[in-house]
């Protein structure tokens, strides 16, 4: 059985993370995320969770680094100023492996910038935030709905290869009210599962691979006692600092995401089968994109629609494929052009690439992007 | 336990020398961890052993619990979510002063604030150690530092007043001269069922004691022993005779307070009776 | 044998010959602690609760 519930696209994350199986959440209050903050605080103790408003980001994310460790679902949810200061953690979640679901609610920035105004100025934040060579994934919804699948999708790949998972959302998703069809209980729910030891305690290593490249993390308290640091460490889990340890470790971390890129990256088409022309937008700018290809449709114009529902890693493959396949591509974000960087990269050339980057505060309207698509069009 | 069956029992094996300066302090204090959880016959399994980043916090490293050495400052945070993720387990917080009191100052208050059933050892060496003498928050007024060419103009903290003002439920401190009062205290602070800070007041001959010419380890540890005085002892002397010396043993001690994790179970029963 | 001593942790900080009530150790010329007068140790245990390095014992006898 299910029901039928309106909304909110940060209601919808709680409800996917209670879905998923999210036990803790540790954060602060920050416009436009504060609802998931809320209602977590609400939702998680009804199924034996826990929530611990912290004194500020910093510590929000740190609560859940140390509640992950004792074998926890966990996430933590923020927006611009806040993402920025829980950049130096998620480093450490990289390094240390340490599997958690970090939603970034974007708002205009920088600094204070405009609190409630939607914006997508986060997307090399989200990639490249914290100090040092890493890899991490992100995943951004575009509906109410996807805002529920992706939550279970995040931890799905988060347990899978111990990595800090981050939900980019803008404040158009997050605050936007839409129909959303929910199962009454979410007992039936596939919950990911993070890879336990195979051997007894006295054989643990806790950062020796098999050909997943992703190590089992036993809860502490289980009887596996382990040392966890975000110092440069080998198999054993301490501090090793050679470059032939630094080399392994760095590779290893590259290697298994790189590796299942085809698993991690998802891309959807909408009315691509005979396009001629693309538009590339994700999360809330997707919306308008959508309505603006039907409208293009209507006038006879050939024009497509790739949404990345995979920001990061990069969908390489699919764009590549996309410059084979179109004359010409128009990335339409909500910011002054950071994912058009990554598009540029990998089209090289091939077709030209155009911009329609909207920094004003607003989403834009269908007409006025399907305005632009045609001025692309004309000068492709 | 002697201390080297200690060591046997819990340290990890092949991890000793240790990485502290010859007359650092830390292995003392460190060792007065190992003696506290000894007597109070905890199961290794049960302990977790959460630290900073800094001199005092490689001691994670060294001892065979549950442990992590994670980010500058950030110690008490994890291990609230450690806590709050599985409160079967005793969390003690290994921590500097720069750690714990500078970068870390938020969140030990609000720790204390929340009466949380953590166990935060301050290892205060008055200095940032690693970095090679910086001062900290706990360098006195004074004193020289690398980045105090001049001495510092700033007063230091005074660690369990502090606490002991945010909320803090089991407050203590002794030195690594009073090596067995340090473990004992840090015993009781363990057994204390809300948030204890003990200050161990430890020595850093290399980065503090050199630029200010404190002498040679054992003359360090010497000025403890002349400046730390016994709770009864201290209680017994004039305001003239307490001047330059400071208060050891259990300063402060609350049993009225519900602990956090406690309280939270309180929450989770009213979430769900509520349906 | 009173004192035993872990040669490769011991730094040669000087702590316990400072602190032996009985002035039998000491630190030698590539900074290790040396047991000068075994015999005369009083097993008091200074020494061993002092060390910062875990690098000297006193050596009980089994019960």
């Amino acid at each position: 059985m299910s029901k039928i519930l309106l909304l909110q696209g940060n209601q919808a994350v709680v409800e996917g993370a209670i879905a998923a199986g999210v036990k803790f959440f540790g954060g602060y209050p920050i416009t436009p995320s504060t609802e998931i903050a809320e209602q977590l605080a609400e939702r998680l103790p009804e199924v034996g969770g826990k929530f611990m408003q912290m004194e500020d980001e910093i510590a929000g994310i740190g609560a859940i680094v140390g509640a992950a460790l004792t074998g926890k679902k966990v996430m933590t949810a923020t927006s611009g100023p806040g993402f920025s200061l829980k950049q130096e953690f998620i480093g450490m979640a990289c390094s240390s492996e340490i599997p958690m679901v970090i939603v970034d609610v974007q708002r205009v920035g920088p600094s204070t910038g405009q609190p409630t105004s939607p914006s997508q100025g986060e997307i090399m934040q989200a990639r490249w935030g914290t100090h040092g060579d890493h890899w991490l994934i992100a995943l951004t919804p575009a509906s109410v709905p996807e805002c529920f699948d992706l939550t279970l999708r995040a931890y799905a790949l988060s347990e899978k290869y111990r990595v800090p998972v981050i939900l980019l959302m803008d404040e158009v998703i997050g605050h936007m009210r839409e129909k959303i069809e929910l199962p009454d209980t979410y007992a039936d729910i596939p919950q990911a599962e993070r890879k336990q030891p195979t051997v007894p305690p006295e054989k643990f290593l806790p950062y020796s691979v098999d050909e997943s490249l992703v190590p089992a993390m036993p809860a502490f308290g289980s009887g596996y006692r382990w040392h966890v640091t975000g110092l440069v460490h080998d198999e054993t889990g301490f501090p090793k600092g050679t470059p032939e340890a630094t080399l392994a470790a760095q590779n290893r971390l590259r290697a298994k995401i790189e590796n299942n890129v085809d698993d991690i990256v998802q891309v959807e088409n909408y009315k691509m089968e005979d396009a001629e022309f693309a538009v590339i937008a994700f999360g809330g700018a997707a919306r308008t994109a959508y309505e603006s290809v039907d409208m293009a449709r209507k006038e006879g114009l050939k024009v497509g629609l790739v949404r990345p529902i995979t920001i990061w890693p990069f969908a390489e493959k699919q764009v590549k494929e996309l410059a084979e396949k179109v004359n010409g591509i128009l990335v339409h974000e909500l910011n002054c052009g950071q994912y058009v960087l990554e598009v540029e990269r990998v089209v090289a050339g091939k077709v030209p690439v155009h911009l329609y980057g909207k920094y004003d505060n607003e989403a834009a309207t269908p007409q006025e992007l399907l305005d632009e698509i045609k001025k692309a069009m004309a000068n492709k | 336990m002697t201390m080297e069956k200690l060591v046997e029992k819990y340290f990890r094996p092949g991890r000793l020398p240790h990485i502290w300066c010859p007359g650092c302090g830390n292995g003392i204090v460190t060792g007065a961890i190992v003696k506290a959880i000894d007597k109070l016959e905890l199961a290794k399994d049960d302990v977790a052993v959460i630290s900073g980043i800094g001199c005092s916090s490689r001691a994670s490293g060294y001892l065979d619990f549950n442990t992590a050495n994670t980010l500058h400052g950030r110690a008490i945070p994890i291990a609230s979510g450690v806590k709050m993720g599985d409160p079967r387990l005793n969390v003690i917080v290994v921590t500097g002063d720069g750690d714990s009191t500078a970068i870390g100052g938020n969140h030990i208050i609000h720790a204390a604030r929340r009466n949380i059933d953590l166990t935060v050892v301050i290892f205060n060496n008055n200095i940032y150690g690693m970095t090679g003498g910086q001062y900290s928050p706990l360098t006195p007024i004074h004193s020289k530092a690398t980045t105090a060419p001049y001495t510092t103009i700033e007063p230091a903290f005074n660690i369990p007043e502090l606490v002991k003002a945010a909320g803090a439920t089991f407050v203590a401190r002794a030195t690594t001269f009073h090596a067995q009062i340090l473990a004992d205290v840090i015993a009781q602070g363990i057994a204390h069922k809300g948030f204890s800070v003990i200050e161990a007041v430890s020595a850093c001959p290399i980065s503090f004691g050199r630029q200010n010419k404190m002498g040679g380890p054992a003359d360090m540890m010497k000025w403890q022993r002349d400046h730390g005085v016994p709770l009864a002892a201290w209680d017994k002397m004039t305001d003239e005779q307490k001047e330059g010396k400071f208060p050891i043993g259990v300063l402060h001690h609350d049993t009225s307070k519900q602990e956090y994790t406690d309280a939270y179970d309180g929450i989770i029963k009213t979430a769900q009776g509520g349906k | 044998m009173n004192l035993k001593i872990y040669t490769e942790r011991c730094k040669g900080c000087g702590i316990c010959a400072a602190f032996c009530p009985k002035q039998i150790l000491k630190v030698s010329e590539i900074e290790k602690i040396e047991v000068l007068d075994d015999a005369s140790c009083i097993k008091c245990g200074q020494c061993e609760l002092r060390c910062p390095d875990f690098a000297i014992n006193v050596v009980k006898e089994e019960k």
